[in-house]
């Protein structure tokens, strides 16, 4: 099946509104934690702007190619040389939680 | 002061950088608590870095900004001082790099100013999700100056800078310029170096330059322009002296005028003064001519699932981790969760989620793919339309500047502002905002020009020939002082 075949069959079965439970889902992935009047207030507004957005659908767009950049020209490659970067002291003067001495980012604990 | 005078001033000894920057500064003082332009106003850095200027005035004789001040819009890195894209998120982060284009202001000898402020990691058409507070419009200062590079183009108009930067995805620099009656440029994507720059749509975002006039513009675009090994998207293509480009003589060029497009709800007052403006550049010698986007009007729709699926991958960054604002949570799941629910604002969060949406699984084809394909056919168009004509012409926005409030409460009300604004940056194409006239109500109302691919010089022309026939530019809009 070709990708516009599949596009139509999705965009029949596209939902038209969103429930807090979908939003959830996609804060999720998103990693945001929202509150649930957030959620609800997303669900409608992305459910609004969703059904806007779906005017293009009616487009034909058969065999037509993505276009994920519009760069015609690509600079020449250069060699892969080892080159100053940024001072440690640099890199975690910004840092939430720094280990200076150790030279590290510290995080909450990751496991169990 | 134009550019062209404040070099001239400092040239011949009249005025020294420290004292055209102390000037500028007052200004902000007298102004900003108005406006609410700046973020931060860096005034002894800029004082300091204005009296090496005078104190090594061989060395700086030739150089095209040395003492001109300049506004950087807050997205833009500048190291040592902060930049925050005004976000919570990066309230107090100070970035430890220069973005490229600071590094050439720095080294034409220019004198940063301050940094401005603008809506939320630029997402934004009216300067209200700025985590500081609106911008307020200089004519009109219950209404928005734009956005999202509304402090850049309210600084410009109330002669706070007399050139700043701003930065443009979907039109953040020309609409602004529109709303608040200044010229604005956004380049060939690839033109200016985006290193630095907070990414916002990465294969759309450009930096470009905001001023009183086509003459200010050109220079500061020569400056910014040019191939940077920072990063991959500059291009290589040379950079022609866009000064040298303003001759007046725009005979024989060709301008298309996307009839069907214009239908689409313009603004009657709007729509007069870029007719009105079409006929000054006709009787200097263009001519007009019928073009067809057919597939123009549904770039709307087409950029915010292109741009805001750009945005939620660029945004990942922002975990509490490496900079920026960290809230607690017992794990490092609940710290991500709590610091991006609790750092960004509601438009950023809506973006996000929005953009996660359309890249998910089952959804990637029938959103993200079905745009990338209709951005190939706006391509298309304009490169089929480039074939007849020079330069295309429509509004920069459909209204002239609308109240603060307005419109902030339905988002969707808000994108539909971008309407003739974010095809070139779906194309990559260089547009630029010609101020061209007031309401009856004394709002600034802006012609669009876009061009070919490289082709700014012509745009510049244009600008600059339409200026010389009237006075839009010369006015400068009065504040009360309070």
């Amino acid at each position: 099946m070709s990708h516009d075949a599949i596009a139509d069959m999705l965009a029949f079965d596209m939902p038209t509104a969103l429930t807090r439970d979908d939003a959830a889902r996609i804060a999720a992935l998103a990693m945001l934690e929202l509150s649930d009047d957030e959620l609800d207030l997303l669900a409608r507004q992305l459910g609004d702007i969703l059904a806007y957005a779906d005017q293009v659908q009616q487009i034909d767009t058969t065999g037509v190619p993505p276009t994920a950049s519009v760069v015609t020209r690509h600079a020449a490659d250069r060699a892969d040389e080892l080159r100053p970067c940024l001072d440690r002291e640099d890199a975690l003067a910004n840092a939430p939680d720094p280990a200076l001495d150790a030279g590290l980012f510290k995080v909450p604990r990751v496991i169990g | 002061m134009t550019i062209r005078e404040i070099r001239e001033a400092i040239r011949s000894g009249r005025q020294s950088a420290v004292e055209i920057c102390r000037d500028t500064l007052a200004r902000i003082d007298t102004l900003n608590p108005q406006l609410n332009a700046f973020n931060t106003v860096a005034a002894e850095r800029a004082l300091a870095r204005a009296g090496a200027i005078d104190r090594d005035r061989d060395r700086w004789r030739d150089a095209p900004l040395a003492g001109v001040p300049i506004a950087v819009k807050d997205n833009i890195c500048t190291r040592g001082l902060r930049t925050t894209a005004s976000s919570r998120m990066l309230e107090a982060f100070v970035p430890p790099f220069d973005a490229t284009v600071v590094s050439r202001l720095d080294a034409a000898g220019a004198v940063v100013v301050g940094k401005t402020n603008c809506d939320e990691f630029a997402m934004g058409s009216s300067n209200e999700t700025s985590a500081f507070g609106p911008v307020r419009n200089p004519w009109a200062l219950d209404r928005s100056p734009g956005g999202t590079s509304g402090g850049s183009a309210a600084a410009v108009a109330a002669g706070l800078a007399p050139v700043a930067l701003g930065s443009d995805t979907g039109g953040s620099v020309r609409q602004p310029s529109s709303l608040c009656g200044v010229v604005g440029l956004k380049p060939t994507y690839g033109r200016v170096s985006r290193y630095g720059l907070i990414a916002h749509g990465s294969s759309l975002d450009q930096i470009g330059p905001i001023a009183r006039g086509a003459h200010d513009a050109a220079i500061v675009l020569g400056v910014i322009a040019g191939i940077d090994a920072a990063d991959s998207t500059s291009a290589p293509e040379p950079i022609p002296d866009y000064a040298a480009a303003l001759t007046g003589d725009v005979r024989g060029t060709r301008i298309g005028v996307p009839r069907a497009l214009l239908e689409q709800g313009v603004d009657p007052e709007v729509a007069q003064a870029s007719a009105a403006a079409l006929d000054v550049l006709q009787a200097r010698g263009a001519t007009l001519v019928d073009v067809d986007l057919p597939h123009a009007r549904y770039a709307t729709p087409v950029y915010y699932l292109v741009s805001t699926a750009e945005a939620s991958s660029n945004l990942a960054r922002y975990d509490g981790v490496r900079y920026g604002f960290r809230a607690g949570g017992p794990d490092l799941r609940a710290m991500y969760g709590q610091t991006r629910g609790r750092g960004f604002g509601a438009e950023v969060k809506r973006r996000i989620m929005l953009g996660t949406y359309v890249l998910s699984a089952g959804y990637y084809d029938a959103y993200y793919l079905k745009a990338q394909q209709v951005r190939t056919l706006i391509l298309r168009d304009y490169d089929r339309a480039f074939e007849r004509v020079d330069v295309v012409a429509m509004p920069t926005s459909p209204v002239p500047a609308f109240k603060l409030g307005e419109r902030i409460a339905d988002p969707l009300q808000m994108y539909l502002v971008d309407v003739f604004t974010v095809s070139a940056n779906l194309s990559g194409l260089p547009a630029i905002n010609v101020p061209c006239g007031f309401t009856v109500g004394r709002l600034p109302i802006g012609l669009q020009l876009t061009g070919r691919r490289f082709d700014e010089a012509t745009l510049l022309r244009m600008a600059d020939a339409y200026e010389r026939d009237t006075e839009w530019s010369t006015q400068l809009p009065l504040i009360p002082s309070r």
